[in-house]
């Protein structure tokens, strides 16, 4: 791989209220090479919203703070800058997507007005040049009659179309990386499939990496090129796409792709895998493996120590957080 | 299907009526449930399918009479309902029971979980206190929440569990029916399993047929006998399961199945990627509901609606196109 564009080392975030402390994450690494797409996935709580947020230092304030680790960033660390350079950051190197676009989108402002704003202020373009790339990039993200359109407000897009103006605003300024949260999430199937089908190709265009964070493995497997698995906090695997699909290595990856309802044609009936038991309670520290107490392959030694991260099968890129690899990859 | 259906919905209708301006005048209608017609045998599963705004769960609270058809027959267990009293319906419901999608929403947050399980019990006069509570014991049990769960309230359950007790309440009364809208949508896939699972067991043990509406194409594969699927107020594809995933008729149908993303990198298939949003039902396109984004829709599909095709109980689809 040559040098990361986004290099995330033992990254710990963590909440803090009345309650006490909240271990959102907890010592995550990984890295993203220039124009790659990478998939964080995981379930509700595991810490992959927490990684975008803490990426660009997004985090409610008082409440969540970076507490741990580095994020270099095309070589700098992003914990180290101050709001000022991170806003330089922000929305020029680094582009922005989230779940819910009507809420990240401002509904007193014309959408043109909007996504000239970002271009006026990293690239210092003047007023009718940046309306100009506002066209022209509703233009490149299909909307039809994008002149037009660009003076409309967010209330008279359609959710599949405000998606479309977030990509478009996230994209103005060439970034060299695009961080989407569940960007297809709240969207109907079939404008997934166009949102999604959308992302790719404005990638090849552009060249800009993604960090794609579902919780959808089908998404990750139709658009990633390797893929992080989170479980309360911590990777428990990273692997190329096929790799992780074909030959996944941890309990919890395993669980994870057998309890999806697919459905086979005759199959009537047959009971779905599920994972037993509930994600361990973050506020607790963890101690020994986070998963071993839902695992069917846990021993002792799981629940005594954390177990790091080892190559599995002498693949260098596919990585399981587990003591007891080969005992999976046997079963 | 055999024997006479639980469930036999007929033409039915839902327009919504759009009041604009000071005198609340009626100035358009939205047709969420425009003539939709099937039946459900006892111990059977059929799944609604379909996107936001399709009249999925309309269909689901018209059928429970949680809001009034605009015309069409509900006929369940062989007598209509569809214009029973207020009391009368009450009373029909002990048989014919609703899931909701978010069970945090639909579970009142000051009554503990064992009170609510009781509540229709309560309602209903069955059973003397001491009996009750060993019922709604054995529905915890059935359902698989603890004994200490009883004492709880809902927001110190997780999703999964909530979902479980919005299905202890819907079994306390030994329903024949259940309606599930979207029942496992706001949970993680894992917790999904675990509900499925439960909901598939319950069936076997307990007979129960389920009206399963949902927008998730594996789930709906997994769960279903037969499939409708809806688009725009009306249903233009429905049969066995199989044989609409196998062979779906619909280009509708096609396009929502080729568009689910699968998990699984090595997948080869053919996706048609539809072209805009869906219409508004306060306006829908003339002729078939679906030409604005057909990519084999002629000229007649503009001008004329296809009525569903084939034997009623048979796979019928409403297109003109032999697709």
């Amino acid at each position: 791989m040559t040098a990361p564009l986004l290099d995330v080392q033992d990254l710990k975030t963590h909440f803090f209220n009345e309650d006490g402390v909240t271990r959102a994450v907890d010592g995550l690494s990984f890295a993203v090479a220039p124009q790659e797409t990478v998939g964080i996935v995981g379930e509700s709580g595991c810490g992959k919203t927490v990684t975008a947020l803490s990426i660009l230092q997004l985090l409610p304030p008082r409440l969540g703070r970076i507490v741990g680790g580095r994020i270099l960033f095309e070589g700098t660390d992003l914990t180290t800058l101050g709001e000022g350079a991170l806003r330089a950051v922000r929305g020029d190197r680094i582009g922005m997507i989230f779940q819910e676009p009507m809420t990240s989108l401002n509904p007193v402002l014309s959408i043109g007005h909007q996504i000239a704003e970002a271009v006026r202020i990293h690239k210092g373009a003047s007023a009718s040049a940046a309306r100009a790339r506002a066209r022209q990039m509703l233009d490149l993200v299909k909307i039809p009659d994008a002149a037009r359109r660009l003076d409309d407000y967010p209330h008279q897009f359609s959710g599949g179309m405000r998606q479309r103006v977030m990509i478009a605003m996230a994209l103005a300024c060439d970034p060299k990386m695009l961080i989407a949260d569940e960007p297809t999430t709240a969207l109907d199937v079939t404008i997934q499939a166009q949102v999604l089908k959308l992302m790719l190709e404005l990638k090849a265009k552009t060249g800009a990496a993604i960090v794609l964070i579902t919780h959808d493995l089908g998404v990750v497997a139709e658009t990633c090129q390797r893929v992080v698995v989170m479980y309360a906090g911590r990777k428990v695997e990273e692997a190329p796409v096929r790799q992780l699909f074909t030959c996944p290595a941890h309990p919890y990856t395993r669980g994870l792709l057998a309890s999806i309802a697919r459905g086979k044609a005759g199959a009537r009936a047959k009971r779905l895998k599920e994972i037993p038991g509930m994600v361990p309670s973050l506020r607790e520290p963890i101690v020994g493996c986070a998963f071993a107490p839902r695992c069917q392959f846990a021993v002792e030694a799981c629940r005594r120590q954390q177990p790091g991260l080892m190559p599995v099968a002498g693949e260098p890129q596919h990585q399981a957080a587990c003591l007891r690899v080969g005992e999976v990859l046997a079963s | 299907m055999s024997g006479a259906p639980i469930l036999d919905v007929k033409h039915l209708k839902k327009h919504f009526p759009v009041r604009r301006g000071l005198l609340q005048r009626t100035v358009a209608e939205i047709k969420a449930v425009d003539g939709v017609s099937f039946a459900l045998a006892a111990g059977e599963t059929l799944c609604l399918v379909g996107e936001s705004g399709c009249g999925k769960s309309t269909v689901g609270r018209l059928i429970l009479r949680l809001i009034d058809p605009t015309s069409g027959d509900i006929v369940f267990k062989g007598e209509s309902i569809t214009s029973l009293s207020r009391e009368a319906m009450r009373d029909k419901r002990q048989r014919l029971q609703i899931v909701f999608q978010d069970p945090y929403a639909s579970l009142n947050p000051r009554l503990t979980a064992g009170t609510i399980v009781a509540e229709p019990l309560e309602n209903f006069d069955r059973l003397g206190r001491a009996e009750r509570e060993g019922r709604v014991r054995e529905l915890f049990a059935r359902v698989g929440l603890g004994a200490d769960a009883l004492s709880k309230y809902p927001f110190e359950f997780s999703g999964g569990q909530r979902q479980r007790l919005g299905i202890a309440r819907a079994l306390a009364l030994s329903p024949s029916l259940i309606v599930a809208d979207e029942p496992v949508s706001a949970l993680d896939v894992s917790v999904q399993a675990q509900v499925l699972n439960l909901m598939m067991d319950l069936q076997e043990e307990l007979g129960l047929a389920y009206l399963f509406i949902s927008h998730d194409l594996g789930v709906v594969e997994h769960m279903a006998d037969r499939v409708a699927v809806m688009y725009l107020g009306r249903i233009v594809e429905i049969g066995q399961k199989e044989e609409v995933f196998a062979r779906p008729r619909h280009p509708y149908t096609r396009a929502l199945i080729s568009a689910a993303p699968l998990p699984n990198p090595d997948a080869k298939r053919e996706r048609i990627v539809l072209e805009g949003d869906v219409p508004s039902p306060m306006t829908p396109p003339s002729g078939c509901h679906f030409h604005t984004r057909c990519p084999f829709a002629v000229p007649r599909c503009r001008a004329e609606y296809p009525e569903l095709r084939g034997e009623a109980g048979s796979h019928r689809f409403a297109c003109h196109l032999d697709l």
